[in-house]
């Protein structure tokens, strides 16, 4: 059974079937990268690029990797947003790349939108690596695959994520994700952070991160951005740290030191998570990376393979 | 020369005239014959035949960008003008937001001296302040003499309301209105309407508290000094709700809305195709549906297109790196048709007092009449053609519409004025 569309531009409107498709194919992938020798001839033949306009290491790497295992010739493309405006256009940009015969494209930008309008313009597969504050889907599907490796599930799991909720991709790709997978989500982070209408996509805001704590199974902690644009929402970091910060002793007083945390990276060590939480985090922040790359190879396999 | 209009409607609510079935002679561009023709006056004349076709006072839209000076590459005084009576309109307003800013005698001028042999009258609205700035009021008593007609720094609201004051209270010794783009800037800069589509589609929101505060801080600065306000492009419910309640009290302040302000909503923007982004953004359907309220109750007096051309390159980009703004001269008649005479939202009179007579009442226009003697200032419009926009046969030198291959119901056929009939896309000397 193939996937229903030949992009991967957002979970919004994906079928769960879909979601469980790329999960599914994941697992095996998952094994290959166990294997002595990680690489598989899937992909040969195929090239893809990695369109970059954004600074991105793990991500870019992630993607670099999981084309790699999978035989594709992989590309990388790093565009410096700061020349947008006199620079070339994306769409001359795109035809000028897909010239050079390319059958996919993973792209990451600033602005919303772009993979969508990537598709109207070229004929290649797109899948979007993060854009702008709207989606990053091969995150929150490698979110989705640790929590179930490490739960055993996903429908019925009760999910909160954790910091700055209107600006995130991140938060947005999991809602959209884990609601079509039956899991039960909740916001949690300072008002100001939190979109006016989010209660309308089924979700629970919750500004009080003890009781995040306490009502949900996993914690899907967002790196808080640190720069001045950021901080017009908060008034200080050390204010976001006493209280939505994930602390030892808070795990503690609630009694879920045992409750799953997940971390998209890099971690702000004593901001979101205080240091202690964060060394305790290793395992489960490195298998999310390990798992990255098995999602990554999924996606390009099931799409790749399609047309 | 001599022209015949035949078996036309003629509709003009402010001289209470409904009359069907009526022959028209014109000589030299001048009203000479309302019906009642005799054999002798079909001598040597052109004879247009109109049956089911309405002839209404001249339509005027009070907002249109012009980009020239500057910007000729997306328009021009001459191709907007052109846009305009292709649209329906025999005289257009244009804003003050060109490079130069129109903050001079020299740059009204040059407006005017080059649309002065057009069809389509040409009304500069001047800059509020120098160089749309916010920091000192333009020199409005030589501005307005040399034939502005309203004050505005549209593009944005005027940025303190000490020198909002200044404005109203100085502009209100010619009668003209200071008209408002209202948008807090502090609030600004998003994208789109904030809300769950903003949410969802991950663009930077503009609240619409952002229009809100302006509009009630510009009623409550026009009570305060007397002076006449009036709101651009109001595009929200509380917004049309106050300038609602400030009517009731007396206050000086009338409104425009633009046809996608009432035909779209925010749900347009989920293909992130450019041409919905415009600002003020396209809002929720509640907002819609208070501003169909307000164009039945006459609390939005005007429909003004807002005509904003634009480059392909600064449309077809990013979505955020996109300018905000899409032409409408050409579409306003056949979306203000079909969306509020068909759907039964507003009478034809009611929607000629919008199109043409409250926006020269507004910037203290004449209102073209239907008397003998009085030079022919008509739109010809034929309420019942059904047609497909085309945006590729425009005369705007710009493609930035949303509306492109949507099918319309009501169409301005033709125009007349300043001695010259544009009809069937020809523009003759009459």
């Amino acid at each position: 059974m193939p996937l229903s569309s030949r992009h991967l531009l957002g979970l919004q409107g994906v079928p769960k079937e879909d979601i469980n498709l790329i999960l599914d194919t994941a697992k095996t992938f998952r094994e290959v990268l166990e294997r002595p020798i990680k690489r598989v001839p899937t992909l040969q033949g195929k090239t893809v690029i990695n369109l970059f306009y954004e600074s991105s290491t793990r991500t870019r790497i992630s993607f670099e990797l999981a084309e790699k295992r999978l035989s594709a010739d992989a590309v990388n493309f790093s565009v410096s947003t700061s020349s947008v405006s006199k620079g070339e256009t994306l769409k001359d940009t795109i035809r000028n790349i897909e010239a050079m015969k390319v059958d996919m494209v993973v792209v990451r930008h600033p602005a919303a939108g772009t993979p969508l309008f990537l598709t109207k313009v070229c004929d290649s597969n797109i899948i979007n690596a993060g854009d702008g504050a709207h989606e990053h889907p091969t995150q929150a599907l490698l979110d989705m695959y640790s929590i179930k490796e490490k739960l055993g599930k996903l429908e019925g799991v009760k999910v909160c994520m954790v910091g700055d909720i209107a600006h995130s991709r991140v938060a947005l790709s999991n809602i959209f994700g884990l609601k079509a997978v039956g899991a039960e989500v909740s916001v949690c982070g300072p008002s100001t952070m939190i979109p006016k209408n989010i209660e309308e996509l089924g979700v629970k805001v919750i500004y009080d991160i003890d009781e995040a704590i306490r009502e949900n199974d996993v914690l899907n902690v967002l790196r808080i951005q640190l720069e001045r644009k950021a901080r017009e929402y908060f008034p200080s970091i050390r204010e976001y740290a006493a209280f939505f910060g994930i602390t030892e002793e808070r795990l503690e007083k609630v009694g879920k030191e045992d409750i799953l945390i997940l971390h998209p990276g890099p971690i702000n060590r004593g901001v979101e998570l205080s240091s202690g939480v964060a060394d305790g985090l290793k395992q489960i922040i490195l298998t999310q990376v390990t798992n990255g790359v098995a999602v990554r190879m999924a996606v390009l396999y099931l799409l790749g393979t399609m047309n | 020369m001599k022209i015949i209009l035949k078996n036309t409607h003629l509709l003009h609510p402010e001289q209470k005239v409904d009359r069907d079935k009526i022959d028209i002679l014109l000589i030299d561009g001048v009203i000479s014959k309302i019906d009642n023709l005799k054999k002798d006056d079909f001598k040597d004349a052109q004879e247009f035949d109109l049956r089911g076709k309405y002839i209404a006072p001249g339509f005027f839209d009070m907002h249109v960008h012009l980009r020239e000076p500057g910007r000729e590459d997306k328009e021009t005084i001459i191709s907007g003008c052109n846009s305009a009576a292709n649209g329906g309109f025999t005289g257009i307003a244009c804003m003050p937001n060109t490079e130069p800013a129109i903050d001079s005698a020299e740059v009204v001028t040059f407006i005017k001296r080059k649309a002065a042999s057009h069809l389509v009258n040409v009304h500069p609205v001047a800059a509020a302040t120098v160089g749309r700035k916010g920091e000192v009021i333009s020199p409005m008593a030589e501005l307005y003499e040399n034939g502005a007609v309203g004050f505005s720094d549209d593009g944005v609201a005027i940025k303190t309301s000490a020198i909002l004051r200044r404005a109203l209270e100085y502009s209100k010794m010619f009668g003209t209105p200071v008209i408002e783009h209202c948008e807090d800037e502090t609030l600004a800069g998003g994208s789109m309407n904030e809300g769950l589509n903003s949410t969802t589609l991950g663009l930077p929101p503009i609240p619409s508290v952002a229009e809100d505060i302006i509009v009630s801080r510009d009623i409550l600065m026009a009570e305060y000094t007397g002076g006449i306000i009036h709101i651009a492009h109001i595009s929200t419910k509380k917004s049309v709700e106050m300038v609602r309640e400030a009517k009731k009290k007396g206050t000086k302040v009338t409104a425009e809305v633009t046809p996608h302000h009432f035909t779209l909503t925010d749900d347009a923007v989920k293909t992130y195709d450019t041409n919905t982004k415009m600002n003020p953004p396209l809002r929720t359907r509640e907002d819609v549906n208070e501003i169909i309220k307000g164009l039945k109750d006459g609390t939005i007096d005007a429909i003004a297109s807002d005509h904003a051309p634009h480059s392909i390159e600064e449309k077809e980009t990013e979505f955020d790196y996109a300018l905000n703004g899409i032409i409408g001269l050409e579409t306003e008649v056949g979306l203000t048709l079909t969306e509020l005479y068909h759907n039964k939202i507003l009478s034809l009179n009611q929607i000629i007092e919008k199109l043409a007579i409250n926006p020269r009442k507004i910037l203290n226009i004449p209102v073209p009449k239907f008397d003998v003697g009085e030079q022919a200032n008509f739109t010809i419009f034929d309420p019942d053609e059904v047609w497909t926009v085309d945006i590729s046969k425009f005369k705007s030198k710009s493609v930035n519409s949303p509306f492109d291959k949507r099918l319309l119901t009501g169409k301005a056929v033709g125009v007349i004025n300043n001695n010259m009939m544009f009809y069937n896309g020809e523009m003759v000397r009459i």
